[in-house]
């Protein structure tokens, strides 16, 4: 780092990502995305828009969520990263099982992100109203238009998750 | 993605040192606008300097009672902030407007006031752009332009503004504090973003190497008061196509204070202290309002695609003013 031109070269960072510690070289123009998915095979995040509009790449990055595909992952040493393959443990997340069961989805593409995204809004605890909750879920696109019954999910999740602290 | 260096300093001295010494060295704050224009090919950073291990994260009460945000305070920390919706609620609904979840636990402070117009042209790096590439030429113009700017624009450059905290920023009168090669300074709001002119290349009066450490919000209370209207083609989510902060204080039913600046319709945040002069001593009222918003607009210019921005905001303004007097987030 005290090289006067600072050349383009990897670096070693520290990610936790799902509870597992990573010791990772990281070139710097690699985006939180591309490493996840390129690299640590965690393709359950997906490549939507790639420009930060369609939310399809959220996680939650030390517990907020984050469009990954607009993070260099070089600028998160240190950090603790959820993706959707750490949602779950044995059994399914009861938010996932509220997709599940109120049919959240069509094509499927974009659920990763809207679960990430929906973990994030109720841990921000802003959300209370039905419009709170689509105003507070809009960074998150479905084009196959599963908006109502993603409302539902959510909405039964908030009622059986108990609120974090 | 261009291939890039990349620093993380500590110290708030080390990352001005690099940035000055480090040829096409660029500061990274959190990514949203700066990661996005780099992967268009549009910013072609040599190193970024990420400032997000500087100490500059904190909000702080001042003596005098104002408060003063660090840069790089997540626009959600800003929006959620207790005594930002307490004494600055209108700051807080003008952030809460603008981008997604996401992005605004992404965005900071100071790259809210950097972030890039985003006029289609200048994202296209096929077609010519002044603010892009100086002296190439202004396709908007000619253009499908139904989101450019009709007010203080110049032949060079009709790009908007896009940020929905700035116009609240404005009608606030922050202060924006800057470290450089040549010590601190403090620039007024108004001062810190500029008419494109002859040089459009230049969104703001901060100088080479100079970084934003932190907006300062004057000790005014007009939380009683206020509104913060945007109008946009989607309810959610995306940008204004005209945006009004409004912010009054009335005594024994008068105007005695007005504030009132306009999103997406100019290069700038654009407050009009002659409106807010003709709002002081006046009866809150709907013809006031709208011979106020009538004034606001005397020089607008609009282009093949926006000429419908000028009655829209010309009505915004009134609403805005209306919804100030009970203060309704959306009136």
């Amino acid at each position: 780092m005290n090289s006067p031109s600072f050349p383009a070269i990897a670096i070693d960072l520290q990610l936790t990502i799902n509870g597992v510690v990573h010791q990772l070289t990281v070139e710097p123009w690699t985006t939180l995305l591309d490493l996840l998915r390129d690299r640590l095979a965690l393709t359950g995040t997906k490549k939507g828009c790639d420009q930060g509009q369609c939310g399809a790449c959220t996680v939650l990055v030390d517990g907020h969520r984050m469009n990954s595909c607009l993070i260099l992952a070089v600028s998160k040493d240190g950090a603790e990263i959820t993706t959707i393959e750490g949602v779950g443990g044995e059994s399914l997340h009861p938010l996932q099982r509220a997709f599940v069961e109120c049919d959240a989805l069509q094509c499927g593409y974009c659920t990763p992100g809207q679960i990430c995204s929906a973990l994030g809004l109720m841990k921000e605890g802003h959300a209370r109203t039905d419009d709170e909750i689509r105003e507070l879920m809009s960074g998150n696109l479905c084009r196959c238009g599963a908006y109502p019954n993603i409302l539902t999910a959510i909405k039964q999740a908030m009622a059986t998750v108990e609120k974090p602290a | 993605m261009n291939r890039f260096g990349y620093t993380r300093p500590e110290t708030v001295a080390t990352a001005l040192e690099q940035v000055r010494e480090i040829p096409g060295a660029q500061f990274l704050g959190g990514g949203t606008n700066l990661v996005d224009l780099i992967k268009e090919n549009i910013a072609r950073p040599n190193v970024l300097v990420d400032v997000g291990r500087l100490p500059l994260d904190q909000v702080v009460r001042l003596p005098g009672g104002g408060l003063r945000i660090g840069a790089r305070v997540s626009n959600a920390a800003v929006a959620y902030h207790p005594e930002v919706g307490r004494d600055y609620p209108l700051l807080a609904k003008a952030i809460l407007a603008g981008a997604s979840p996401q992005l605004r636990n992404m965005a900071t402070t100071g790259g809210n006031l950097l972030q890039r117009t985003r006029c289609y042209y200048f994202y296209d790096p096929a077609v010519p752009c002044n603010k892009r590439v100086p002296g190439t030429g202004c396709p908007a113009k000619e253009g499908f332009n139904r989101i450019h700017a009709i007010l203080g624009t110049s032949e060079h450059c009709i790009a908007v503004h896009p940020s929905d905290m700035c116009v609240a920023l404005a009608a606030l009168k922050a202060t924006v504090h800057v470290e450089g090669p040549d010590g601190p300074r403090s620039i007024p709001f108004a001062e810190f973003h500029r008419l494109p002119g002859d040089t459009p290349e230049q969104d703001s009066s901060l100088r080479p190497a100079e970084l934003i450490t932190a907006v300062e919000l004057p000790a005014e209370d007009f939380s009683a008061h206020h509104a913060y209207l945007k109008v946009r083609d989607r309810d959610s989510y995306a940008f204004a196509l005209v945006s009004v902060a409004a912010a009054l204080k009335l005594t024994a039913g008068r105007i005695t204070q007005a504030r009132l600046a306009l999103g997406g319709v100019a290069h700038k945040p654009w407050r009009d202290e002659t409106a807010e002069a003709l709002l002081l001593g006046q009866l809150p009222t709907d013809a006031v309002f709208k011979f106020v918003a009538a004034h606001v607009l005397l020089t607008a210019q609009g282009f093949q695609n926006n000429h419908f921005k000028i009655e829209l905001a010309r009505r915004a303004i009134v609403r805005a003013l209306r919804g100030a007097l009970t203060s309704e987030a959306q009136p």
